[in-house]
């Protein structure tokens, strides 16, 4: 039947395709391959044809401040990740489990996730504002002793913009667990009363398991927002203090378009995504792998 | 059973105070945004505010200083807005008309593009940047609302075409088998038969768009020209460049009104913002 069909139909087909082609061509295919090239060249502020080999690549990794960023992400993204996807669930648990209030709740947890990044960083900078923010508040309820002003301090601001993402993402969690637990079966509720087992054995032990795609699902969104941390940062602390949260995605914006070397920037950015192709690989595979279970 | 009765209760309480937390950032935003300077350098920043000031937030409306002008951030407003809908409109008649080619009329090769689309979602913006640039500014749209607008479009392809092919795959085929029986073509068949049912995925696929356009500040920052900066870079201008003594209640009250938008269209459309994200997420 479909053989059959017209041929000026097929190229309406055709046509219509035309801006999907290009968009997956051009721009995701064929910018790529672009930096990929200027990353092999010696270009500052225009690309040239001066081939350097894996210089850049070598320049990248004896750069202090391109360790320091890897670092901090590196930091930054199991912190996220972790805490994101155990908060995410245990809160989803508890909803689930007290069966009430559901949409008050999920809205509370997730509206965190509608604000910009921009937003959730200004915010965050006020509230861990060493004079005036919580800091101060605590202070003068008389907790003399707290110390929270790591948004100054170099060896823990990378924490403070953790706590700031956890914060705007962590709802995402919730929801996405949530949506998993409606599909699971009530029975086994039944059966695990008929066993004894307590609810919250049931929750860790059998029920997580089956959330295994939620879960890859989660940490597929995790993993590309951890990557692309730029906004966060630049409204938090500009990468301060000092250069003590400098992040990869900033290191390649200030090369691109603050110091004018586009190839050193170029071989930063074929590094990240690199870093998302081995990150993601797994969690894709685990996915795809928990679908087919499900499916069984 | 009354230990039960005790467990639920202590459950409720838990989440309760959790929630609480969750909500403390908004509750310091709105609290210090109606505080004058001087109340705020007492420095307990969860007070409530002795007197309901209006002051900051008609000054972040429209007079304080964005990086080089002064006239607050209402032209930020006026550029998102202006780039959100036709961003928006776009995504959705690309996104939709993909969807519909994918599913319906299977084209030879069209299921590798999307592939492609698929793994390019996963791609650093950085990659992708400067050649964006080297491209915009050879079609002399670079820093211009046609340009950022495009800049949208194209990366919002992935995640509106899987929005609609999910939609259209879960649509009885035989709707369609009935409109190509009676001859109707690629175009008809998509704007009488198709897009019809199509509304509950349009508006999904609009609350996702409007709101990562809304909230997007790199590309903003990048691609659409000081003409049309969004609000979210005037937001970080405003924040971060401010010489002189810092306005905390004017910087909260900004950003209050450039969360706005999204904010009221979350809890305006609740269910469907969470049906956006199941469905993007979940199924792809």
């Amino acid at each position: 039947m479909r053989g059959r069909l017209l041929n000026f139909r097929r190229i309406s087909v055709y046509v219509a395709l035309l801006p999907m082609a290009i968009t997956a061509c051009a721009v995701y295919l064929g910018t790529t391959l672009w930096s990929l090239r200027v990353s092999f060249s010696s270009s500052r502020t225009f690309p040239t044809d001066n081939f350097v080999g894996f210089a850049q690549y070598a320049r990248l990794f004896t750069d202090d401040r391109w360790l320091l960023s890897l670092t901090n992400l590196a930091i930054y993204g199991t912190l996220v990740i972790v805490v994101c996807l155990a908060l995410g669930f245990w809160l989803a648990a508890l909803i689930d489990a007290q069966a009430r209030g559901e949409g008050v709740l999920r809205s509370v947890f997730l509206y965190p996730y509608a604000m910009s990044f921009v937003a959730t960083g200004v915010v965050w900078q006020w509230l861990l504002n060493p004079s005036l923010g919580i800091q101060e508040a605590a202070h003068r309820l008389g907790f003399e002793q707290v110390q929270f002003d790591w948004i100054v301090d170099p060896d823990k601001v990378i924490y403070a913009v953790a706590i700031a993402a956890i914060w705007q993402s962590c709802g995402l969690v919730t929801v996405i667990m949530l949506a998993g637990l409606r599909g699971i079966d009530p029975e086994i509720w039944k059966a695990a009363r008929v066993d004894g087992i307590p609810a919250w054995r049931v929750y860790v032990s059998i029920v997580r398991p089956m959330l295994a795609h939620s879960f890859a699902t989660a940490t597929i969104l995790l993993l590309t927002a951890v990557v692309k941390l730029y906004d966060v940062v630049v409204a938090m602390t500009q990468g301060g203090p000092g250069t003590a949260s400098e992040v990869p995605a900033k290191y390649i914006m200030d090369h691109l378009f603050g110091r004018a070397n586009i190839a050193l920037a170029s071989a930063g950015s074929i590094v990240l995504l690199l870093t998302v192709g081995i990150l993601l690989a797994p969690a894709l595979y685990l996915r795809r792998y928990a679908t087919r279970l499900a499916a069984r | 059973m009354s230990s039960r009765r005790a467990a639920r209760i202590g459950l409720t309480v838990f989440l309760a105070s959790v929630a609480f937390c969750f909500l403390l950032p908004l509750y310091v935003m709105l609290v210090t945004s109606f505080k004058s300077l001087d109340e705020i350098r007492l420095g307990n920043i969860f007070a409530l505010p002795d007197t309901l000031s209006l002051d900051a937030w008609r000054a972040a409306w429209s007079t304080v200083c964005t990086g080089v002008s002064c006239e607050g951030i209402r032209g930020g407003f006026v550029n998102s807005v202006q780039i959100a809908i036709p961003s928006t409109a776009l995504a959705i008649a690309f996104g939709a008309l993909n969807g519909y080619a994918l599913v319906f009329w299977r084209a030879r090769g069209a299921n590798v593009l999307f592939a492609l689309l698929m793994i390019g979602a996963f791609v650093p913006l950085q990659v992708m940047i400067y050649p964006l640039v080297r491209a915009t500014a050879m079609l002399h749209i670079f820093g211009t609302l046609p340009g950022i607008v495009l800049v949208h479009v194209i990366f919002s392809m992935p995640l509106m075409t899987l929005l609609f092919r999910n939609y259209y795959t879960a649509l009885p085929v035989e709707i369609f088998n009935a409109a190509r029986v009676d001859g109707a073509g690629f175009l008809r068949t998509f704007a009488h038969v198709v897009l019809p049912l199509s509304p509950p995925i349009i508006v999904v696929a609009a609350i996702m768009q409007v709101t990562g356009v809304w909230n997007d500040y790199l590309l903003g920052l990048v691609f659409a020209g000081r003409d049309h900066l969004p609000m979210t870079v005037q937001l970080n201008n405003l924040v971060n460049t401010t010489t002189g003594t810092r306005q905390y209640n004017v910087d909260m009250a900004a950003t209050l009104l450039t969360a706005l938008v999204p904010l009221v269209l979350y809890f305006a459309s609740g269910r469907w913002f969470v049906r956006g994200i199941a469905t993007g997420a979940l199924k792809g």
